[in-house]
């Protein structure tokens, strides 16, 4: 029984998630591989194979698997099913994009988002928004997961794996990535940040979302997020949405500006460690939720805060 | 050009579910249900493509139980031309609904396939990629636009960071994020007329499929309460708690 990590990576570096996705694998017993397939990508691949519990990393490198799609990917990946009895990748819109697409091709149903795993095909994962918890075993002979990286502890360093070249599959020409608006940030990634800013509808506007979240996310090196009703009024980029259909974050402090905490937005971030919340609404279900709710006028109590930090 | 829209029955969204007392599965007794939102996204997207004079023909299909008849009305209602319900009243997993859909598109030989990037109930996130592989042609999840050209459709894509766009060889499936369109209220004229519209219904049988589940579910749960609620009474008390209570800032 071995395992089979797909790594996300910039070519250097491994994604948030794939140390998380190692530990799931890890615990779902056996050997843990980690596939590091794209193009140029050998000093990633040097990073797979420091990470703790893996014992071997393939390499795979051709153009074809540079831009990470999940046509070419999930064509190599099922000629390894003899090797191979678990899939696993993290999931991010990469792994999401290619998991299931591998589970159709070798006929295995896949098992998204898992929290737990049990035993070697029991795994447990979150439906209706996280409202509810649920024990999904797989009759399937090889299983198909993407893995939920807050809910898993990351893989550490240390370790020593081989490195294995393997041969790569044919170019299906079926899709070329035409074009990228990827904006570089300074702060943390969202979903690997200690400390989380997010604002909601409450905001008012772009400019007021940036000119009063930013200072407090820089005096607490925080990634900033955001509500669906912020994202889809234009106040912030689509890729800062926290919530069911977005980002799942966890992080130690999570600290929610007017957003009133739809529980489409509360399942990405229920289970972060601290929750403030500050909205001029005392019934809004945000505070139902927080560990500190601080009713007012957020134009007041941000800027406060951070003088009150120190910032 | 034809495009099939698949359209999911679900609990609708502001529903608060119920985990049954002995966990066996979810209340879904009595409850609201609806099209999944997803899926309206991706009805509206066809309709404006035969708008715009692009496709000439919209399908909406689902799978499920008769009553799933009501959700493809909502879909007629919404501009698309006839529909195909595939009935059955067994559970139908995420694997089997792909493998259905793929033998529709077998007989329906679409150029673009659009469903919802996943249910809101199950949240699986799956189907579409897995139709695109069965289909063996490409796949443009978490789509926030799309271009249609010559023999190929443009996707951008909602990514990690920001957008990718992708050049897709059509035949292709596609899947829907939250912001590619706005959909439309149904009117009631709209509502009258989709009564009219033509809806076959097959069977996997008949359509030669094995639907059988290879998942089992079971210890249905609500996930731990958080013990919240509590309020601060100023900036510096909420400062002073998070310092020394929790101890989640220096």
């Amino acid at each position: 029984m071995t395992a089979l990590v797909i790594a996300e990576h910039d070519n250097n570096e491994l994604k948030p998630g794939v140390a998380q996705a190692v530990s799931a694998a890890g615990q779902a017993g056996g050997e843990t591989h980690v596939l590091v397939a794209g193009a140029h990508c050998a000093g990633a691949a040097a990073a797979a194979a420091r990470l703790q519990g893996v014992s071997r990393v393939l390499l795979c490198e051709a153009s074809h698997y540079a831009d990470g799609g999940a046509e070419c990917l999930a064509a190599l990946l099922a000629t390894l099913t003899s090797r191979y009895s678990h899939f696993l990748a993290a999931a991010t819109p990469f792994g999401k994009n290619l998991m299931p697409r591998l589970g159709a091709l070798i006929d295995v149903a896949p098992i998204s988002e898992i929290v737990a795993v049990e035993g070697p095909s029991s795994f447990v994962r979150p439906i209706y928004a996280g409202n509810v918890l649920v024990k999904v075993d797989s009759a399937d002979a090889i299983k198909v997961l993407t893995v939920r990286a807050t809910a898993f502890s990351a893989a550490g360093g240390g370790g020593t794996a081989d490195i294995e070249t393997l041969p790569a599959g044919p170019d299906l020409a079926m899709s070329r990535v035409v074009g990228r608006e990827i904006v570089k940030s300074e702060r943390p990634e969202l979903t690997a940040a200690r400390v989380v800013v997010s604002g909601g509808r409450g905001m008012g506007s772009g400019e007021n979302y940036h000119k009063v979240l930013e200072p407090l996310a820089d005096r607490l090196g925080a990634a900033l997020g955001a509500s669906r009703a912020a994202v889809d009024a234009g106040f912030a980029p689509n890729d800062y949405q926290v919530g069911q259909t977005g980002k799942i974050v966890a992080p130690e402090l999570y600290i929610a500006v007017g957003i009133s905490g739809a529980i489409q937005h509360l399942a990405g971030m229920k289970d972060s460690k601290v929750i403030v919340a500050i909205n001029k609404d005392p019934d809004a279900p945000i505070h139902q939720v927080a560990d500190y709710g601080l009713v007012g006028d957020l134009f007041e109590a941000v800027p406060a805060l951070v003088k009150e930090l120190g910032g | 050009m034809k495009v099939i829209v698949p359209v999911k029955r679900v609990i609708d969204y502001n529903v608060k579910v119920r985990v049954k007392s002995d966990g066996s599965g979810v209340d879904l007794a009595n409850v609201k249900m609806a099209v999944n939102p997803f899926d309206e996204i991706a009805v509206e997207e066809a309709v404006r493509l035969k708008e715009a004079g692009i496709a000439t023909e919209v399908v909406a299909v689902s799978c499920g139980p008769s009553v799933c008849q009501e959700s493809l009305r909502t879909a007629l209602a919404l501009g698309a031309d006839r529909a195909i319900l595939v009935e059955s009243d067994s559970e139908l997993q995420p694997l089997a609904v792909a493998k259905l859909l793929k033998a529709v598109c077998d007989k329906e030989q679409p150029t673009l396939v659009i469903c919802g990037k996943q249910a809101i109930d199950d949240d699986a996130n799956q189907t579409g990629q897995m139709l695109a592989a069965l289909m063996n042609r490409p796949q443009g999840t978490f789509a926030s636009k799309l271009v249609l050209g010559d023999g190929k459709v443009q996707v951008t894509r909602e990514v990690d960071g920001g957008l990718e766009t992708v050049e897709l060889m059509l035949p292709a499936v596609i899947t829907t994020d939250l912001r590619l369109n706005e959909p439309r209220y149904a009117t009631l004229p709209n509502i009258m007329k989709a009564k009219k519209k033509p809806l076959e219904t097959t069977t996997p049988a008949a359509l030669g499929v094995d639907v059988a589940p290879r998942l089992s579910h079971s210890r249905f749960a609500e996930p731990p309460k958080r013990a919240g609620g509590k309020k601060v009474a100023d900036v510096a008390d909420l400062v002073d708690k998070l310092r020394n209570e929790a101890k989640v800032i220096a």
